[in-house]
C-alpha cells in the first residue's frame, strides 16, 4: 500500500470533484454517503500503509512517493511528493478515521439543510488539504495543505453566512491564519537558505550542521505559524468564534484535526528544534502552559455549550505545546490522538444535544437531558471522564505523559499543568451537570417564550449515535496505544522513535500519576459540590466569562485606535493627496475649471512629494556616499 | 579618391533580430494610415489586427530565442540595442499582454461606443517603446524608448472622450511624467559627463579604469540618483507613486490594465538594464536606496490598498505593492550586479512582471465588465452579488485575486516565492520579513473583494442596476489569463527556467 499512499488524499479529492460536478443531482443524503465513502476509503489505504510500514525494520520506515516534479529547476527542486513515515501515517490514521465518523454523523446533522451537498464538498476538500499537510514530503507541499485547511476552515465557519456573526468569525479566522502562514513561509525560506532543500528529510538530516541562530530562527518562525493554526496565545481569538460553524465542523476542524497542525509542524521539525538555542523550546513550553491555564480559566465561566469546549480545546492544545517545549514530542502526539478521540466525541455529543434541543446552545436552559438522550449522555460522560484525566480513560495516560515531561523541564510548568488539570476537571463536570443532570430547565424557558408547546428534546437518529459510540469506545481504551508500564507497552513511542527520537525521564512516574489523579478527583468533587449539591455559590466572575476582556480589548483597539490609524491613512489619502480632485473636483463641473483645480492643487502636491523624494535620494548619494 | 572610397559605412543591420520591432512598427503604421485614410473597417478587425501583431511578434521571438541559444548574444544597430534572452523575454511578455489587452479593449470600445483604431496603434507604439527599453544598450536609446512608451500612455489614458476623469488622468500623468523624465535626462547627462559615453558597454569599460578616482565623485553619484528617480517614477515606487492611483482610476479600464502590465514590464526591464548593465560599479551606493524604496512600496501599497473603497484604486495600490515585491527581486539582483554569477534576483523580478502582467489583465478585464456602461461602477458595492448572477466570472476573479495574494498552486505564489527566496539567498532577511507582513495586510484587500462578490447580501436597488454583460472576447481573455495562472501554479518549472536563461551571461557572438 505504500506506493499508493497518494490515494489517501486522492480519494477525498475525487469525492470533492464528483460532488462539485454532480452535487446538486446527488443531493441529500447521497452526496453525504459519497463523501463518507471516500474518506473511509482513505482510511482503509492509511491502515494498509500502516501495516506495510510496520512490517519493515524501524530504520526503514520511510517511503517517498513522487507524484510529479512541481518545480524542477536548478537549485530549487520541489516535487509534489508524499512522505509516508510513522509520524505522517499516525496523523493520517486519525484524520481519516475520525474524519469518516464525522462525515457519517454530518449526514444526520445536516439533513434538510438547503446547502447539504456544498457542506460535504467543503468537508472533503478539507480532508484533502489536511492529508496533504501531514503527508507532504517537503515544506512546500505541506504549506499547500496548510493554506488549504485555512481556506476550508474559513469556508466552513462562514457556512451559514446569512448570520452576521458567522461571516465576521470567518474573516477573523482568515486573518489570523494569514499571520500563521506568514510564520510558516519565513520558516520555509530560512530552512531553504540554510540547507538548500525544502524536503523535510533533507532539512531534518541537515539540522545538526545548522548554525544555532539559524535553527532558532526556523523554530521560532515555525512556532509563530503554529500559534496561528493551533490557537495559542495571543492568536487564539478566532477559535471560540469559529463555533459559529456547524457543529460537525467544530468537531473535525476546530477540535480534532486542523488545530493540531501546529503541533504536527513542531514535531515535524523536531530535529531543528533540538539544535535551536535552549530558550526557544522554553518559550514554547511557557506559551503552551500559559495558554492552557488561561483558556481553562475562561472555560469555567462560559454558558454556551460549544464555547466551553472551544476554550477547552485551546487549553488542551496548550498542553501539547507544553509537551513540545519540554522535548516530549511523543507525548504531544499521544495527547493529540487521545484528544482527537474525546474532543470529537464531546463536540459531536454537544451537537446531538443542540440538535435535540432545536438549536439551543445555552447550558442554563438545559438540564436533566440524560433521561431523554440516554446514549448521548452516556457517551458524553465517557468523554468527560477522559478529558478530566480519570484513569483508565484515554486522557489520563496522555496528560500524565505531558505532566511528567513538564516536571522534568521545570516544576513550575508542572504546577501550571496541574492547576489546569484541576480546572479542566472542574469545568467539564460543571458542563455535564448543567446539561445532563439537575432540573430540566428547558420547559420554563419555553413557556415563558410562548413558543410551540410540543417542544420536547429528543435523542438523535442512529446515524449520529453510531459515531458517538465508536468514539466513546476509543476514548475508553485509547490510552492502550502507549501505556507507560514498560518499553514494550509504550507502543506509540517505539513506533514514532525513528522520527521523533526518545525522551527519557528519570522522575518517578507513580507519585506524579497519583497526584494528577487526586487533582482530577478534587476538581470533579468541587464541581459537584457547587453545581449538583449547591453547597457553595458558583464562582463565575464576569471577567472570566468575558475571556479576561482580551477579545474586547483587541476589538476595541481594532475599532478604536487601530481603526483610527487606518482611517487616518485613508483621510490623508482622501484629503491631502486627493484633496483637490475628490473634494473640490466633484463639485466643480466643466473641463476648464477642472484642469485649473488640477493645476492649482493636486498635481502640485504630487510633484512636491516627488521633489521631497528627489532631495532625500540626492542627499544619500551626494552627501552620504559622495564627497560633497 | 572620393569615388574609390565608400563614403559612408552605415552600421550593419541584422534585420532578422530586429524583426519584432519592425513588425510592431509596421502594424502601428498600417493602423494609423488606415484609420486616417481608408474607409472604416468593422471595429473588431482592428482588435484582431493588433492581437495578431502581438501573436506574430511573440512567435518571432521564439525563433529568435532559438537563434540566440545556437549562436550567442550580440548587439544591434551600432551597439545601441542588445540582442539577448533578456530582451526577448521582455518582448514576449509585452506582446502577450498586447494580445490579451486587445481582446478586452474591443468589447470595451463597443460598449462605451468609442471609435477607432487609434488606441490599438497607441498600444503597438507603446509596445515598441517598451521593447526598446528592454533591449537598450545605450542610455539615450533607453530614454527614447521611455518617451515613446510614456507619450503613448498619456494619450491612451485620456482616450475616453466622454469621461472627464479620463482626460484628467491623461493630463496629470503627462505633467508628472514630464517632470520625472527631466530627472532621468539630467541623470543621463551627469553620467555622460563622467563616463564620456552613454553606451552601456563603454560606460562599464570607462568605469573599470576610472572608478578608483571617481569612487566618491558627487556628479556621477548624483547622476545615478537622478536615473533612479526617473525609473522609480515609471515603476510607481513610493514616494514617486502618487500619479498611479489617480491615473489607474481615471484611465479607461483596458488602458489601466495595459499600464499595469506593459508599463510595469518595460519600466522594470529598464531599471534592471540600467542598474545591472550600465552601473554595476555603483551597486553598493544604489542598493540601500532600492532597499528603502522596496520596503516603502510594499508597505504603503498594501496599507493604502486596504483602506480604499473603489476597486480600481484598490488594484492600483495593490499594483504598487506588487511593484515593491519586484523591487525586492531587483534589490537581490543588485547584490551581484556586474558579477558573472548573477544569482536569482534578476530572474525572479523578470518572472514576477510576466506573471503579474497576465494576472492583472485578467483582473482588470473583470473590472471592465463590472464597470458597466460609462466605466464608472467600480466601487466595491458594484461587485455585490456577482457570484449569484455570474458564478463563473466570480470564480475566475476569485482565482485571480487569490493568485495576487500569493496562494499556492497559482502563478502568484510562484512569483512571490521567487523574489523572497532570492532576497533570503542574499541574506536580506529584514526585507523578506517586512514584505511578508505587508502581504498579510494585503490579503485582507483581496478578501474584501471576494466577500463582496460571494457573501454580501443584496441591497435595495441592486436589481435596478444595469446587468453585467460578458462579451465573448473579454471572456476569452479572462479564461486565458485564469488558465495561465493555474497552469503556471501547477507547472512553474519551465517558466522559471526561461527567466533564469534570460538573465545568465551568455557568450557573445563571434
Amino acid at each position: 500500500m505504500l506506493n499508493v499512499v497518494w490515494l489517501i488524499p486522492a480519494l477525498p479529492l475525487a469525492g470533492f470533484a464528483i460532488i462539485l460536478v454532480f452535487g446538486r443531482r446527488l443531493g441529500d443524503p447521497k452526496a453525504g454517503y459519497l463523501a463518507t465513502l471516500m474518506c473511509g476509503g482513505a482510511f482503509v489505504v492509511a491502515v494498509g500503509a500502516f501495516f506495510d510500514l510496520l512490517s519493515k525494520s524501524a530504520d526503514q520506515r520511510q517511503h517517498i512517493v513522487k507524484v510529479f516534479a512541481w518545480v524542477p529547476v536548478g537549485s530549487l527542486k520541489v516535487d509534489l511528493a508524499f512522505l509516508a513515515d510513522p509520524l505522517s501515517i499516525t496523523m493520517c490514521l486519525f484524520v481519516t478515521g475520525i474524519g469518516t465518523l464525522i462525515h457519517l454523523y454530518s449526514i444526520g446533522y445536516m439533513h434538510g439543510d438547503p446547502r447539504f451537498s456544498k457542506f460535504f464538498l467543503y468537508l472533503n476538500l478539507f480532508a484533502v488539504s489536511m492529508l496533504v499537510l501531514v503527508l507532504g514530503e517537503n515544506m512546500l507541499v505541506t504549506f499547500l495543505g496548510w493554506e488549504g485547511v485555512g481556506t476550508c476552515s474559513y469556508l466552513l465557519i462562514s457556512f451559514w453566512h446569512e448570520r452576521e456573526s458567522a461571516a465576521t468569525a470567518g474573516k477573523k479566522a482568515f486573518v489570523t491564519n494569514r499571520v500563521g502562514d506568514w510564520g510558516f513561509m519565513l520558516a520555509m525560506f530560512f530552512a531553504f537558505q540554510a540547507t538548500g532543500t525544502l524536503s523535510w528529510v533533507g532539512v531534518n538530516s541537515a539540522a545538526h550542521t545548522m548554525a544555532q541562530t539559524t535553527a532558532t530562527a526556523i523554530a521560532l518562525f515555525a512556532f509563530i505559524g503554529a500559534r496561528g493554526k493551533s490557537a495559542q496565545l495571543p492568536l487564539y481569538l478566532w477559535l471560540p468564534d469559529a463555533m459559529e460553524g456547524p457543529t460537525p465542523v467544530s468537531a473535525l476542524i476546530h477540535a480534532a484535526t486542523m488545530v493540531t497542525a501546529g503541533v504536527f509542524l513542531m514535531c515535524r521539525i523536531s530535529p531543528v528544534l533540538n539544535v535551536a538555542s535552549s530558550y526557544a523550546p522554553t518559550l514554547i513550553a511557557i506559551v503552551g502552559a500559559a495558554t492552557a491555564l488561561f483558556a481553562a480559566t475562561i472555560a469555567v465561566a462560559q454558558n454556551d455549550m460549544k464555547r466551553v469546549l472551544a476554550y477547552s480545546t485551546i487549553s488542551q492544545l496548550g498542553y501539547m505545546f507544553l509537551a513540545v517545549g519540554s522535548g516530549a514530542y511523543t507525548a504531544a502526539i499521544f495527547h493529540m490522538v487521545t484528544h482527537a478521540f474525546f474532543k470529537a466525541l464531546l463536540f459531536l455529543g454537544s451537537g446531538a444535544v443542540i440538535h435535540g434541543m432545536h438549536n439551543e446552545q445555552d447550558m442554563r436552559r438545559m438540564g436533566a437531558l440524560r433521561k431523554v438522550m440516554p446514549i448521548t449522555a452516556a457517551t458524553f460522560i465517557v468523554g468527560w471522564l477522559a478529558i478530566a484525566g480519570v484513569p483508565p480513560f484515554a486522557g489520563f495516560w496522555s496528560k500524565d505523559d505531558i505532566l511528567l515531561a513538564a516536571y522534568d523541564k521545570s516544576p513550575v510548568l508542572w504546577a501550571v499543568g496541574l492547576v489546569t488539570a484541576l480546572l479542566t476537571a472542574y469545568y467539564m463536570t460543571r458542563q455535564v451537570i448543567m446539561v445532563f443532570y439537575g432540573k430540566a430547565r428547558w420547559h420554563d424557558h419555553h413557556e415563558e417564550q410562548g413558543a410551540h408547546g410540543d417542544f420536547e428534546p429528543h435523542e438523535s437518529p442512529a446515524i449520529m449515535l453510531l459515531p458517538l459510540v465508536v468514539l466513546a469506545g476509543l476514548s475508553i481504551v485509547g490510552g492502550a496505544i502507549n501505556l507507560p508500564f514498560s518499553h514494550t507497552t509504550e507502543r506509540l513511542a517505539t513506533w514514532l522513535e525513528p522520527v521523533l527520537g526518545t525522551h527519557d525521564s528519570t522522575t518517578a512516574k507513580i507519585p506524579l500519576a497519583v497526584i494528577a489523579t487526586a487533582i482530577a478527583l478534587i476538581g470533579i468533587s468541587a464541581s459537584i459540590m457547587v453545581y449538583a449539591k449547591h453547597k457553595r455559590a458558583p464562582i463565575e466572575p464576569e471577567v472570566l466569562a468575558q475571556g479576561w476582556y482580551y477579545d474586547a480589548a483587541v476589538s476595541k483597539f481594532m475599532g478604536g485606535p487601530g481603526r483610527e490609524a487606518f482611517e487616518g491613512v485613508a483621510w490623508y489619502d482622501a484629503n491631502v493627496i486627493d484633496g483637490a480632485v475628490n473634494g473640490v473636483g466633484r463639485l466643480v463641473r466643466g473641463t476648464g475649471q477642472r484642469i485649473r483645480t488640477v493645476q492649482s492643487g493636486n498635481v502640485r502636491n504630487y510633484a512636491a512629494a516627488i521633489g521631497v523624494g528627489v532631495v532625500l535620494l540626492l542627499a544619500w548619494f551626494v552627501v552620504v556616499r559622495g564627497n560633497l | 579618391m572620393i569615388a574609390a572610397d565608400p563614403t559612408l559605412i552605415g552600421p550593419s543591420v541584422n534585420w532578422f533580430a530586429l524583426s519584432p520591432l519592425l513588425v510592431l512598427l509596421g502594424a502601428a503604421l498600417v493602423l494609423l494610415v488606415v484609420g486616417a485614410l481608408a474607409p472604416r473597417w468593422p471595429r473588431h478587425l482592428y482588435a484582431l489586427f493588433a492581437a495578431a501583431t502581438g501573436l506574430a511578434t511573440m512567435i518571432l521571438c521564439f525563433f529568435l530565442w532559438h537563434d540566440i541559444s545556437a549562436h550567442g548574444i550580440t548587439t544591434l544597430v551600432g551597439g545601441t540595442l542588445r540582442f539577448d534572452d533578456f530582451s526577448l523575454f521582455v518582448t514576449i511578455t509585452i506582446s502577450a499582454s498586447i494580445v490579451l489587452v486587445a481582446f478586452v479593449t474591443d468589447d470595451y470600445l463597443r460598449r462605451e461606443d468609442l471609435e477607432g483604431p487609434e488606441v490599438y496603434a497607441l498600444y503597438l507604439l507603446a509596445a515598441i517603446g517598451g521593447v526598446v527599453m528592454g533591449s537598450a544598450n545605450d542610455l539615450i536609446v533607453l530614454f527614447l524608448g521611455l518617451e515613446i512608451l510614456s507619450i503613448s500612455m498619456y494619450v491612451m489614458a485620456a482616450s475616453h472622450r466622454k469621461r472627464i476623469e479620463s482626460q484628467e488622468a491623461g493630463i496629470k500623468y503627462f505633467i508628472l511624467g514630464g517632470f520625472s523624465s527631466a530627472f532621468f535626462l539630467y541623470g543621463i547627462a551627469l553620467v555622460y559627463g563622467t563616463a564620456g559615453s552613454t553606451n552601456f558597454t563603454e560606460i562599464v569599460s570607462s568605469f573599470n579604469t576610472t572608478v578608483p578616482a571617481v569612487r566618491h565623485d558627487a556628479f556621477i553619484l548624483a547622476g545615478v540618483g537622478m536615473l533612479l528617480v526617473g525609473l522609480g517614477f515609471k515603476v510607481a515606487a513610493v514616494p514617486f507613486h502618487f500619479w498611479a492611483p489617480d491615473v489607474y482610476e481615471g484611465a479607461p479600464t483596458p488602458v489601466t490594465s495595459f499600464m499595469a502590465s506593459v508599463g510595469k514590464v518595460a519600466a522594470f526591464a529598464a531599471m534592471l538594464r540600467v542598474l545591472l548593465f550600465a552601473l554595476p560599479h555603483w551597486r553598493d551606493d544604489y542598493r540601500p536606496i532600492i532597499w528603502v524604496l522596496a520596503v516603502l512600496t510594499v508597505v504603503v501599497g498594501s496599507v493604502m490598498a486596504v483602506v480604499q473603497t473603489n476597486v480600481k484604486r484598490m488594484l492600483a495600490f495593490s499594483s504598487i505593492s506588487h511593484a515593491g515585491f519586484i523591487l525586492i527581486g531587483v534589490e537581490a539582483a543588485a547584490h551581484r550586479a556586474g558579477q558573472p554569477e548573477g544569482g536569482d534576483g534578476a530572474s525572479s523580478a523578470l518572472l514576477y512582471v510576466l506573471l503579474y502582467s497576465v494576472l492583472v489583465i485578467g483582473t482588470f478585464s473583470v473590472v471592465a465588465m463590472v464597470g458597466r456602461t460609462g466605466d464608472s461602477a467600480t466601487d466595491l458595492a458594484s461587485f455585490r452579488g456577482l457570484a449569484k448572477s455570474h458564478p463563473l466570472i466570480a470564480s475566475a476573479m476569485t482565482v485571480l485575486l487569490l493568485a495576487q495574494a500569493g496562494v499556492p498552486l497559482t502563478s502568484g505564489f510562484v512569483a512571490k516565492f521567487g523574489v523572497i527566496q532570492a532576497a533570503v539567498e542574499e541574506h536580506s532577511y529584514a526585507i523578506a520579513i517586512i514584505a511578508m507582513v505587508a502581504s498579510v495586510i494585503a490579503a485582507f484587500l483581496y478578501l474584501r473583494i471576494m466577500v463582496s462578490m460571494w457573501v454580501s447580501e443584496p441591497e435595495a436597488g441592486d436589481d435596478a442596476r444595469e446587468a453585467v454583460r460578458v462579451p465573448l472576447w473579454t471572456g476569452i481573455a479572462l479564461s486565458l489569463s485564469v488558465g495561465f495562472t493555474l497552469f503556471v501554479g501547477f507547472f512553474p518549472g519551465w517558466l522559471i527556467d526561461a527567466a533564469k536563461a534570460a538573465t545568465v551571461t551568455r557568450p557573445t557572438r563571434p
